[in-house]
């Protein structure tokens, strides 16, 4: 029988709401105007997830980045098709990320009490509950 | 309201405060239709001054291009700019209004989004802003007011990471690439840019604000004795160590450039203006075009605010540059269905930003004078 290793750690809610889902984690920021939304794929070229694909997963980067009008705009293409992410960890706030997820709906956290890249890798099984500000880490 | 309210508490917000102006940078698709639309509905109005970028030019590329092809994104567009026509945002369409349409004051807060808008009127100016969203700041504009935190507060202002310039800034482009570098080294900070030997032009400034919000997320930054808010490197960190040290060399410069480039030799189309061109700008490539013919195998495209272009009419550059074969259009924006013809085929731009969010394929980015000299008949 696996034995998986279940974390709890503290977050700060920056949008409401729950989502859950396969862990991806990022070392550069994200721009989800630069992500197909028919796919859920990367596209930006050089990307740390060029290629891979972003629908249902929860996401850990380090903060959203590039113009103020789009990130909003990618972010409603891939949920009209079905490929957003479930939730958004990050560890630097940057507020066109904040208003994005909130109108979105997807649950956007920060401050975790524990540094997210070491305690989270592509693959576990990732709850996040920003309203009661408690991401759960299932390790694989 | 409740946007603005999830807003304080992510930021932990103490109160509201109120705000005089606002930009938002209307992009004419999904997201930005669904919020315009959501308040348009509920009959939301303007309350103070708020601008808006630029969408299309629907008249001016119905003469050149069949725009029935683009029906969906044309409609989406289309939609879009009449909900903020009917909320009473002035249709300015342009993103530098800070220099003409919707120009705020030292010490005055605002809700500026778009690129190079946030960081040229808090750093420049020495109006103050948050990194807005699109929907933030269209929010602001019409509650009249923002939650405090952030750049609204002066303890936020303080630079966070020393950037050393030794590289030679010789033109726009070399901040453009300055811009391109520092967003993509540092992420979001507040830099503190050393070692810039003399005031940047209107338009290097622009183009260093927009380029470090395409490979980065950066609200501000301080040249000292330059910028407004400091007058030494002392005053423009007050008391912050920097979290990080970065040097820029002419190395560094030509590397970025580098890494632009995805094509090399013939192209089939240059698009300039993004951000859109000031009338310095305007001036220069009047200069540049006077006498010369485009070739015909290039369309060539600059983009400018209606407001510019009617004092370049007056001037006499808009005339020079269309009798070289060059487009003058206003209202729109690079990334819009307009340019979709253009898919597939090489083009070249002096605006990095432009070959970031590109339409067209392949691309050659570099100064004006190189996209110039690679459109005009040879022999000239």
């Amino acid at each position: 029988m696996t034995q998986f290793l279940e974390i709890t750690v503290k977050c700060h809610k920056l949008a409401k709401g729950h989502g859950e889902g396969e862990a991806l984690v990022s070392k550069d920021p994200i721009c989800f105007y630069l992500v197909e939304p028919k796919t859920g794929t990367v596209r930006e070229k050089g990307h740390h997830l060029e290629g891979m694909s972003v629908a249902g997963k929860v996401l850990v980067f380090p903060s959203g980045k590039a113009s103020s009008a789009v990130q909003m705009d990618g972010l409603v293409k891939l949920l009209l098709n079905k490929n957003a992410p479930s939730a958004l960890i990050v560890t630097d706030v940057e507020p066109v990320l904040v208003g994005s997820a909130v109108l979105t709906k997807i649950p956007l956290v920060d401050r975790l009490e524990r540094d997210p890249f070491e305690t989270i890798s592509t693959g576990d099984f990732v709850k996040v509950d920003a309203d009661k500000g408690i991401v759960t880490v299932a390790k694989t | 309201m409740e946007l603005l309210v999830a807003m304080g508490e992510a930021f932990d917000a103490e109160r509201m405060i109120p705000v005089t102006r606002a930009h938002a940078a209307s992009s004419g698709q999904e997201g930005d239709l669904y919020f315009v639309e959501m308040l348009a509905r509920g009959g939301a109005f303007c309350k103070i001054p708020t601008t808006t970028n630029p969408i299309a030019d629907f008249e001016y590329f119905q003469k050149v291009i069949n725009i029935a092809d683009e029906h969906e994104e044309a409609s989406v567009a289309w939609k879009t700019k009449n909900y903020y026509k009917q909320i009473g945002a002035i249709m300015s369409q342009s993103c530098i209004p800070y220099l003409a349409e919707n120009i705020p004051q030292y010490g005055e807060h605002v809700a500026f989004s778009e690129s190079s808008a946030t960081p040229y009127v808090n750093s420049v100016i020495g109006a103050l802003t948050n990194r807005e969203s699109i929907q933030t700041a269209l929010a602001a504009g019409v509650i009249g007011e923002t939650p405090e935190y952030g750049l609204h507060l002066k303890e936020n202002r303080k630079g966070t990471v020393l950037v050393k310039v030794e590289a030679n800034l010789k033109d726009g482009y070399s901040y453009s690439l300055l811009g391109q570098y520092i967003g993509k080294k540092v992420g979001s900070a507040i830099p503190v840019l050393v070692g810039i030997p003399k005031r940047p032009t209107i338009d290097q400034y622009i183009n260093l604000c927009a380029m470090m919000n395409v490979t980065g997320a950066i609200p501000m930054f301080h040249i000292p004795s330059i910028t407004v808010e400091a007058k030494t490197e002392q005053e423009a960190f007050a008391g912050n160590t920097p979290k990080d040290k970065i040097t820029v060399t002419d190395h560094e410069l030509r590397q970025t450039h580098e890494e632009l480039q995805t094509a090399t030799g013939a192209i089939d189309a240059v698009i300039l203006g993004c951000p859109h061109y000031n009338l310095d700008q305007m001036a220069e490539l009047a200069k540049l075009l006077k006498g010369k013919k485009l070739r015909d195998s290039v369309s060539f495209w600059v983009n400018t605010s209606a407001t510019t272009k009617l004092l370049a009419e007056r001037v006499g550059y808009v005339s020079v540059v269309e009798e070289s074969g060059a487009h003058v259009i206003v209202d729109t924006c690079i990334d819009m269905f307009c340019w979709n013809n253009l898919r597939g085929k090489t083009g070249m731009t002096d605006s990095p930003k432009c070959a970031y969010y590109r339409r067209f394929g392949p691309v050659r980015v570099g100064t004006v004078e190189e996209c110039v000299a690679a459109s005009v008949e040879k022999g000239e």
